[in-house]
């Protein structure tokens, strides 16, 4: 059967993959300096400033260039690091099994108990807020998800023949890991991935607009909310321009997903 | 069941101890930090040591962690290090404002999601249920702060018709309450609705492809009938599941909502305890999310197994 190409997973394709070149692309696009004031405060969109400026005067969409590139990086770091610790505790949890599986299991149950926000507050209270601690906190609270998705899917494997004749031979733990599980278990876990890239995007975002997360004068999407919140009530659209943005990418991430989904269902009939 | 449903209650007890404890370590991955935190870096070694000293953080941390929970249960969850306040009486008056703006949210949420759920599984495929699914799944991308700044826009700025800032006092009246808080609770109602209904749709649906629903067809049920009588009580757990699910989510969401709106809620003073490094308040805070999290699912849980009968003799 032929499958018919999904027209809204090629458009969030299309969305992502633009976003993600103009936030990289960001020193070389954006008309203004990162922390340059250009005008008046709040100033309507202008020839020179084509969103018009933000709460100090800067301008708004070459900070939202900026913003995008800090806010994506931190969440693609983030993503990363937590598929990588979530999937050598799930398949270790899932090969080696015994008391090893049963403590990791009860420990991924306890901390997904708490809420991953608050449980991000209280670690940053104490923590303080900088980009490394950030990736790191928000690593880790990604990882139990991730955890649980690779430890069933591992499990799945683990009790096929070819596993088992890898596990006969001998072969060490990362090698059974790398090769045996990791090549069955990547279609699921890539939408897996951008699941959490979306999850952690908005996470970070949210953090930002708290004020907790990414610390001016680095400008981020979130961030960028909680500073032009004041324009609101003068019916300026400056804390709007953000927010959408951040909107924008979540659905586009979600379209791509939903379409590898879709395909991956395919592949499988 | 009885027996079923105490396991469940059981369980819900140890998850909140684990999640105290863990939210105790969570706070003292720096020792001793607290004292140097709350003084700022300029403070002098004596300061600080008589800071350690009052607060008694010389104490091993098992101790301090049995002491904090003894108060904590016993109603006191110390003073604020940074105001000097008695935590307890502000965690109760913020709590009962944040329970009554999502319990409101609830209370339109939750019945609203099941009739939308339930009418799009009925008229399937229809332009109803496709209009409903493209805005839900817009719905649900969309960050809060998105949605609350959007409704301020419309009906605070533009209209006119309803205050940007919730700000309730503790002498108001109910329905000049209800009038404050009317955008933040549409926000977390646009926030939680769309999942909900989508799931409740999933769950009915997944039970209309059943034979004896198609049984239930053949011998000429009327459609209402067949989802309301056949399909619905085959699919209420995964509806409660759901259910209790956003509920959850709805105690953690009101957090960025409350900063929105500028609420006297918990949320905004777990935020703002966060910012300032007060570890009592952020500690007492954490640990009334994560009970009433883990107290609505142990509730949902309990629901479940009073929906099913099959459940409901002993064995």
């Amino acid at each position: 059967m032929k499958r018919r190409p999904s027209l809204t997973g090629i458009a969030g394709l299309i969305v992502v993959v633009l976003i993600v070149v103009l936030a990289a692309l960001a020193p070389l696009l954006a008309p203004h300096g990162e922390a340059e004031l250009v005008g008046e405060v709040w100033a309507p969109p202008s020839a020179d400033a084509w969103l018009g400026t933000d709460n100090l005067g800067r301008d708004l969409l070459s900070r939202l260039l900026y913003g995008g590139r800090i806010t994506l990086v931190i969440a693609l770091a983030a993503t990363l690091l937590a598929m990588v610790i979530g999937c050598v505790l799930g398949f270790t949890a899932a090969i080696r099994g015994g008391w090893i599986d049963t403590i990791l299991a009860r420990a991924v149950d306890a901390v997904m108990a708490i809420p991953t926000l608050i449980f991000a507050l209280v670690l940053l209270s104490v923590l303080g807020t900088s980009n490394p601690i950030l990736i790191g906190t928000i690593a880790c609270l990604a990882s139990t998800r991730v955890f649980r998705l690779s430890r069933a899917i591992a499990g799945n494997i683990v009790a096929l023949e070819y596993f088992e004749a890898a596990r006969l031979r001998g072969e060490r733990l990362p090698w059974l890991m790398a090769r045996e599980v990791l090549p069955n278990a990547l279609p699921p876990l890539t939408a897996e991935f951008g699941l959490r890239l979306c999850a952690n995007f908005l996470f970070i975002a949210a953090l930002s607009f708290l004020g907790l997360g990414i610390q001016p004068p680095l400008a981020d999407w979130g961030g960028m909310v909680r500073d032009n919140a004041g324009a609101i009530s003068y019916g300026g659209l400056a804390p709007l321009v953000p927010a959408a943005a951040i909107g924008v990418f979540a659905i586009a991430t979600n379209l791509v997903v939903d379409w590898s989904l879709a395909h991956q269902a395919g592949l499988r009939d | 069941m009885t027996r079923l449903v105490l396991q469940r209650v059981a369980l819900g007890f140890l998850t909140i101890f684990l999640v105290s404890v863990l939210i105790f370590a969570g706070t003292e991955i720096l020792p001793g930090n607290v004292a140097t935190a709350v003084l700022g870096q300029s403070a002098t070694p004596e300061t600080v040591e008589a800071m350690r000293r009052s607060l008694g953080l010389h104490d091993p941390a098992v101790v301090r962690y049995l002491r904090w929970l003894g108060a904590f249960a016993s109603g006191d969850p110390g003073t604020s290090l940074t105001t000097g306040r008695p935590v307890g009486a502000d965690l109760w008056q913020r709590l009962q404002n944040t329970f009554f703006l999502a319990g409101v949210a609830a209370a339109i949420a939750v019945p609203l999601a099941l009739v939308l759920g339930i009418t799009t599984a009925i008229f399937r495929d229809t332009l109803y249920d496709r209009l409903a699914n493209i805005l839900a799944l817009a719905a649900i991308s969309l960050p809060e702060f998105f949605i609350g700044y959007l409704l301020i826009l419309l009906f605070s700025v533009q209209m006119g018709w309803l205050p940007s800032l919730a700000t309730v006092a503790p002498g108001m009246g109910l329905g000049e309450r209800l009038a404050t808080i009317a955008l933040p609770v549409a926000t977390l109602v646009l926030a939680v609705l769309a999942y909900m209904m989508r799931m409740t749709r999933t769950a009915v649906l997944d039970v209309m492809a059943r034979p004896y629903v198609e049984m239930a067809v053949l011998k000429g049920v009327p459609p209402a009938r067949l989802v309301l009588r056949h399909a619905l009580p085959n699919a209420l757990a995964p509806i409660i599941q759901v259910v209790a699910f956003n509920l959850a989510y709805l105690v953690v969401g009101v957090v960025l909502v409350e900063v929105v709106f500028v609420y006297p809620g918990i949320g905004q003073y777990l935020v703002d305890a966060v910012a300032k490094r007060d570890v009592t308040v952020v500690q007492a805070c954490g640990l009334v999310f994560a009970a009433t999290y883990v107290g609505l699912n142990v509730l949902a849980d309990i629901l479940v197994i009073l929906a099913n009968p099959r459940l409901r003799y002993a064995r």
